[in-house]
C-alpha cells in the first residue's frame, strides 16, 4: 500500500511536467523520461562528490539536478523546438533525437551500471495494529508492517510541492501568464506575454520535475542510463487518462494508477497488467481523447 | 424538377442555433444566389447540404433522395461540388496535379481544358503555393467546375478577386448556367445581381426573404436591412 | 522520356546494380548489403504510411513483429516450409494491420502517434508474456535445415543476398506502381489536404485503411524476411526502438520518394556499423542524426536532391 503510494506521487510529479509542458506548448516531449534519468544521475554525481553525511549530498543534489535538466531543456527549447516552429510532427522526432542523445551520452559518462544513492535518513518505523484481546483493545507492532521514514518523506514532499505548484499556477502572476498562454497564444502575444520565453521556462520547469521526482526516487531505486523508460510510458498513460493538459486530471489519474499498480499486480502478472493498461490507454485515446476525467468540449 | 431539397434543416452549437429548421427548394438549372450578413448561418447551411457538417435536425434531398445520413464525399459522389471559403488548394502539388484529382483521371488534356476555363492553362505545371492569391482562388473555381457536378456550391468564389478577375468568374458561372445547378454564397451585389436567377436571404440562421433579384430589390425590408438604400 | 518511364527505368537500374553487387562485393559488405535490403523493405513499407500518406507512425515494430513471429512460430511449432510460413506472417501482418487501424484511424495526429505507439508497447509485452513459445528477449533460432525453398539454401551467402533482392525489389516495385496510378495520388492528397480530398469525393477513411494495411503488410513481409534469412526471431525486433527505425531510415533517406527508404538504411546501417566499433554508445549517432535531419534537412537527402536538382526523381 504505502510503495503504491511512493510510486503514485513520484509518478504524479513526473507526470505533471509532461502535462505541463503539453498543455502550455502543445509539445509532446519523447524525452521526458530522459530528463527523469538525469535527474537521477546528476543526483549520484552530486551525492558522491560531496561525501560527508548522505544528507548534505541529497540536500545538494535536492537544490541542483532539476536546476541542471531544466537548464538542459531551455537549451533543447532554444536550439530544436524553437527553430523548428514547435510543429507537432517536427517536436516529436526531435525529442526522439534528444531522447537517445540524453540517454547515451549517460551511457558514456555514467556507465552501464545502476548505483544506490544513500537516503538522507531512513529509520524503521513500525505501524501499531489493533487487536481485540482479553483486555480489550490492545496495540502491538506484527513483524512486517512497517516502513520506513524516508518512504513517508517522500510522500510528504511530493504532496508539499504538488501543492506549490497548485497555488503558483492559480494564484500567481506566472500562472496567470503560463494560463494565458495555453489558452490562446495569439491574443497572448498580442497582449505583450513573451510567449517565446514563457515555453522556455515552461520546457525547463517540465524537465525540472522530473528530475525532481527522480532525485526524491533515487535513494530508493537506483540510478541506471535505461531508467528514463518506464517513468516516460507511465506518464504518458497518466497524462492521457488524467485528460491531456489537465492538471487535476493528471493528479488523480497519477494516484490512481500507482496504488493500483501495485494491487493488480498481486492478481495478474506484470506484464498481463502492463498489457492491460496500455491497451486500456490507446483505447482512451480512441474513444475519449478528453480523458476519463476530462470535460467533454461542448 | 426539384433537385435539391432541405426539410427542416437545423444545426446548433452549443447552446446557439446557427441555422434554425430551413425550408429550401432549388429547381434544376437555376442559378441560385444565398445572401445575408455574417453570422447568418450561410456557410452552416452549405455545409449541411454537402455533409461538411452534420445536421443537427431535418433532413437532405437530392436528386429525389434522402442523403441526410450520406457522408461528404458520397454526397460529392452523387454529384455535387464545393468550393470552400478559404481556399483550399492542394499547396505543394501543380496546378495539373490538383485537377487531376478533380477529375478524378490523368488525362492531362482534360485538367489543361479545365485550367484554360479560368485562363490558368499556362501555370499547370507551376506550384500552386507560388501562384497570387486571386489565382489560387481561380484554380479553387476551376476544380469545382471541372467535376462536372449537376450542384455546384460556391462559398464566396469572389472573395478577394480584382474587378478584372471578377469579370472572368461571371463570364464563366454564365457559360455554366446552361450545364449546371449553381448555388452560391456571394458578398458582392454586383455579382450576385448579374448573376441569380433567384436569391434567399438568410438572417439569424432563418429565411428572411426569398425571390428574383427584382423582387429581392424592391423588398423594403431585405433593403433598409443589407442593401442600403443604393 | 515521360517521368513515368524514366522513374521505372531508375527502379530497374538499381535492381540490376544491386544484382551485380551480389557477385563483386567481399563477403563481408554482401552480408551487410542483403541485410540493409531486407531492412530498407521495412523502410518501404514504413514510406507507404508516413512519406506517402502523412500519417506519422511510432509502432510500425508491431507489424514487423507479426511477420516475424507469424514466419518463426509457424515453422517451429507448425511444422511449415518457408513458403506456407510466409504466407502466414503476411496474413499476420495484414490482420494486425487492420485491427489497428481501424480504431487508431479514429484518431489524428499527435493521438495518432501515441495510440500507436501504445499499441506496439502492448505487443511487445504480449511476445514477452508468452515467453514459454516467445523465448522473450532472448528469442529463438531457427534451424539452419528448414531454412530452404525447394533445395535453394537460404544460409548460403549469395542465395540470401538474392532472396533479399527479390523481397526488396517486390516492395520497391509495387510500392512505385503504387504511386503511379490514382490510388497513390489520393494518397499524396489526402497528406496534402484531407479535408479538401474528402469534399472531391473521395472517402478519405478507405484509402488510409488501405494505406495502413498495404504499409502494415510490407514491414511484416520485411520482418518475415528478417526472420528466415538471418534465423533469429527475438523480441527486440518489437520494441520500440524498432519503431523509430524505419522512421529514422526514411526521414534520412527522403519521406515520399521511391528510393528514399534504400539510401536511409543504407547511411544509417554503415553509420552505425563504423561508429559502433568506437564506442558502445552508438545509438547518440541515431539521436544526433534525427534532431539535425528535424532541424536542417526534413526533406531526408533524395527529397533534397529531388528540391535543388533533379525535379523528376519519383
Amino acid at each position: 500500500m504505502l510503495e503504491g503510494a511512493v510510486g503514485a506521487a513520484v509518478l504524479a510529479l513526473t507526470a505533471l511536467g509532461l502535462s505541463l509542458v503539453f498543455g502550455v506548448m502543445r509539445v509532446v516531449n519523447v524525452a521526458h523520461g530522459e530528463f527523469f534519468m538525469l535527474g537521477a544521475v546528476i543526483a549520484w554525481f552530486v551525492a558522491t562528490s560531496i561525501g560527508g553525511h548522505p544528507a548534505v549530498g541529497f540536500v545538494a543534489a535536492l537544490a541542483l539536478a532539476p536546476v541542471i535538466a531544466g537548464l538542459v531543456a531551455v537549451l533543447v527549447d532554444r536550439l530544436i523546438l524553437k527553430p523548428v516552429k514547435y510543429d507537432p510532427e517536427a517536436t516529436i522526432v526531435g525529442t526522439i533525437g534528444v531522447l537517445y542523445i540524453l540517454q547515451q551520452t549517460a551511457l558514456m559518462t555514467y556507465g552501464p551500471e545502476a548505483r544506490p544513492v544513500e537516503p538522507p535518513f531512513s529509520h524503521r518505523i513500525a505501524l501499531p495494529w489493533f487487536e481485540w484481546g482479553e483486555n480489550g483493545l490492545a496495540m502491538f507492532y506484527p513483524w512486517g508492517l512497517s516502513t520506513n521514514s524516508y518512504k513517508l518523506f517522500v510522500i510528504g514532499a511530493a504532496i508539499a510541492i504538488l501543492l506549490a505548484f497548485w497555488l503558483i499556477m492559480t494564484r500567481s502572476k506566472a500562472g496567470l501568464i503560463m494560463r494565458a498562454t495555453q489558452l490562446d497564444r495569439e491574443t497572448a502575444l498580442a497582449f505583450g506575454i513573451p510567449v517565446s520565453r514563457v515555453y522556455s521556462i515552461v520546457f525547463g520547469l517540465g524537465a525540472g520535475l522530473a528530475a525532481l521526482a527522480a532525485v526524491l526516487i533515487v535513494p530508493i531505486q537506483q540510478a541506471h542510463y535505461l531508467m528514463g523508460h518506464d517513468p516516460l510510458l507511465l506518464s504518458f498513460i497518466v497524462v492521457i487518462i488524467g485528460g491531456l493538459g489537465s492538471v487535476r486530471g493528471t493528479v488523480v489519474a497519477a494516484v490512481l494508477i500507482g496504488m493500483s499498480d501495485g494491487i493488480i499486480s498481486v492478481f495478474l502478472s506484470p506484464t498481463l497488467a502492463k498489457i492491460i493498461a496500455t491497451l486500456l490507454v490507446a483505447l482512451v485515446l480512441v474513444f475519449r481523447p478528453q480523458g476519463l476525467f476530462g470535460k467533454k468540449p461542448a | 424538377m426539384i433537385l435539391l431539397e432541405t426539410k427542416g434543416l437545423t444545426r446548433i452549437y452549443g447552446g446557439l442555433t446557427a441555422v434554425d429548421g430551413v425550408d429550401f427548394a432549388l429547381p434544376q438549372g437555376e442559378v441560385h444566389a444565398l445572401i445575408g450578413p455574417n453570422g447568418a448561418g450561410k456557410s452552416t447551411f452549405v455545409g449541411m447540404i454537402s455533409g461538411r457538417i452534420p445536421a443537427s435536425a431535418g433532413e437532405v434531398w437530392f436528386d429525389g433522395q434522402n442523403v441526410t445520413a450520406l457522408a461528404a464525399h458520397a454526397r460529392i459522389r452523387r454529384g455535387m461540388a464545393y468550393t470552400f471559403q478559404i481556399t483550399a488548394v492542394y499547396a505543394r502539388l501543380s496546378l495539373a496535379d490538383n485537377l487531376a484529382l478533380a477529375l478524378r483521371s490523368r488525362d492531362r488534356a482534360a485538367a489543361l481544358a479545365a485550367l484554360d476555363r479560368v485562363g490558368l492553362a499556362d501555370r499547370a505545371d507551376q506550384m500552386t503555393g507560388d501562384l497570387a492569391y486571386g489565382h489560387q482562388r481561380l484554380l479553387e473555381i476551376a476544380m469545382g467546375v471541372a467535376q462536372k457536378p449537376r450542384l455546384l456550391i460556391l462559398d464566396e468564389p469572389t472573395q478577394g478577386l480584382a474587378e478584372s478577375e471578377i469579370e472572368g468568374f461571371n463570364a464563366l458561372i454564365r457559360e455554366l448556367a446552361g450545364e449546371t445547378t449553381i448555388l452560391l454564397i456571394e458578398h458582392n451585389m454586383n455579382v450576385v445581381m448579374a448573376l441569380a436567377d433567384r436569391i434567399t436571404v438568410l438572417d439569424m440562421g432563418a429565411i428572411l426573404a426569398s425571390g428574383t433579384p427584382v423582387e429581392i430589390h424592391a423588398n423594403r425590408a431585405v433593403q433598409d436591412a443589407y442593401l442600403g438604400t443604393g | 522520356m515521360s517521368i513515368g518511364t524514366r522513374s521505372t527505368l531508375l527502379h530497374l537500374g538499381l535492381i540490376a546494380l544491386l544484382f551485380v553487387l551480389a557477385f563483386v562485393l567481399p563477403s563481408y559488405h554482401q552480408g551487410n548489403l542483403a541485410r540493409i535490403m531486407v531492412l530498407a523493405t521495412y523502410a518501404i513499407g514504413y514510406n507507404v504510411l508516413f512519406g506517402y500518406t502523412g500519417l506519422l507512425s511510432l509502432g510500425h515494430a508491431m507489424f514487423f513483429g507479426a511477420g516475424m513471429y507469424g514466419l518463426g512460430l509457424a515453422m517451429q511449432y507448425g511444422g511449415l516450409g518457408v513458403i506456407p510460413a510466409f504466407v502466414v506472417a503476411l496474413i499476420c501482418a495484414a490482420v494486425l494491420s487492420a485491427v489497428v487501424a481501424m480504431l487508431a484511424l479514429r484518431t489524428i495526429g499527435v493521438a495518432f502517434m501515441i495510440v500507436t505507439l501504445m499499441f506496439a508497447q502492448a505487443g511487445y509485452l504480449t511476445v514477452l508474456y508468452f515467453g514459454a513459445w516467445t523465448r522473450g528477449d532472448e528469442g529463438f533460432v531457427i534451424a539452419q535445415s528448414a531454412r530452404q525453398i525447394a533445395g535453394l539454401d537460404l544460409t548460403q551467402p549469395t542465395t540470401r543476398y538474392l532472396a533479399a533482392l527479390v523481397l526488396f525489389s517486390a516492395a520497391l516495385l509495387i510500392t512505385a506502381r503504387m504511386m503511379q496510378v490514382s490510388f497513390g495520388s489520393v494518397l499524396i492528397g489526402v497528406r496534402e489536404n484531407e479535408e479538401r480530398t474528402r469534399m472531391l469525393g473521395y472517402d478519405v477513411f478507405r484509402h488510409k485503411l488501405a494505406a495502413v494495411i498495404i504499409s502494415g503488410t510490407i514491414s511484416g513481409a520485411a520482418g518475415a524476411g528478417y526472420a528466415v534469412l538471418f534465423g533469429y526471431v527475438g523480441a527486440t525486433f518489437t520494441s520500440v526502438q524498432y519503431s523509430i527505425f524505419p522512421l529514422l531510415w526514411v526521414l534520412l533517406g527522403g519521406a515520399g520518394t521511391t528510393i528514399g527508404p534504400l539510401v536511409g538504411t543504407l547511411f544509417m546501417f554503415y553509420l552505425i556499423d563504423y561508429s559502433s566499433g568506437l564506442t558502445n554508445a552508438y545509438m547518440l549517432i541515431a539521436g544526433v542524426v534525427l534532431v539535425l535531419l528535424t532541424l536542417f534537412a526534413r526533406l531526408g537527402l533524395v527529397g533534397e536532391i529531388r528540391k535543388r536538382w533533379v525535379a523528376w526523381l519519383p
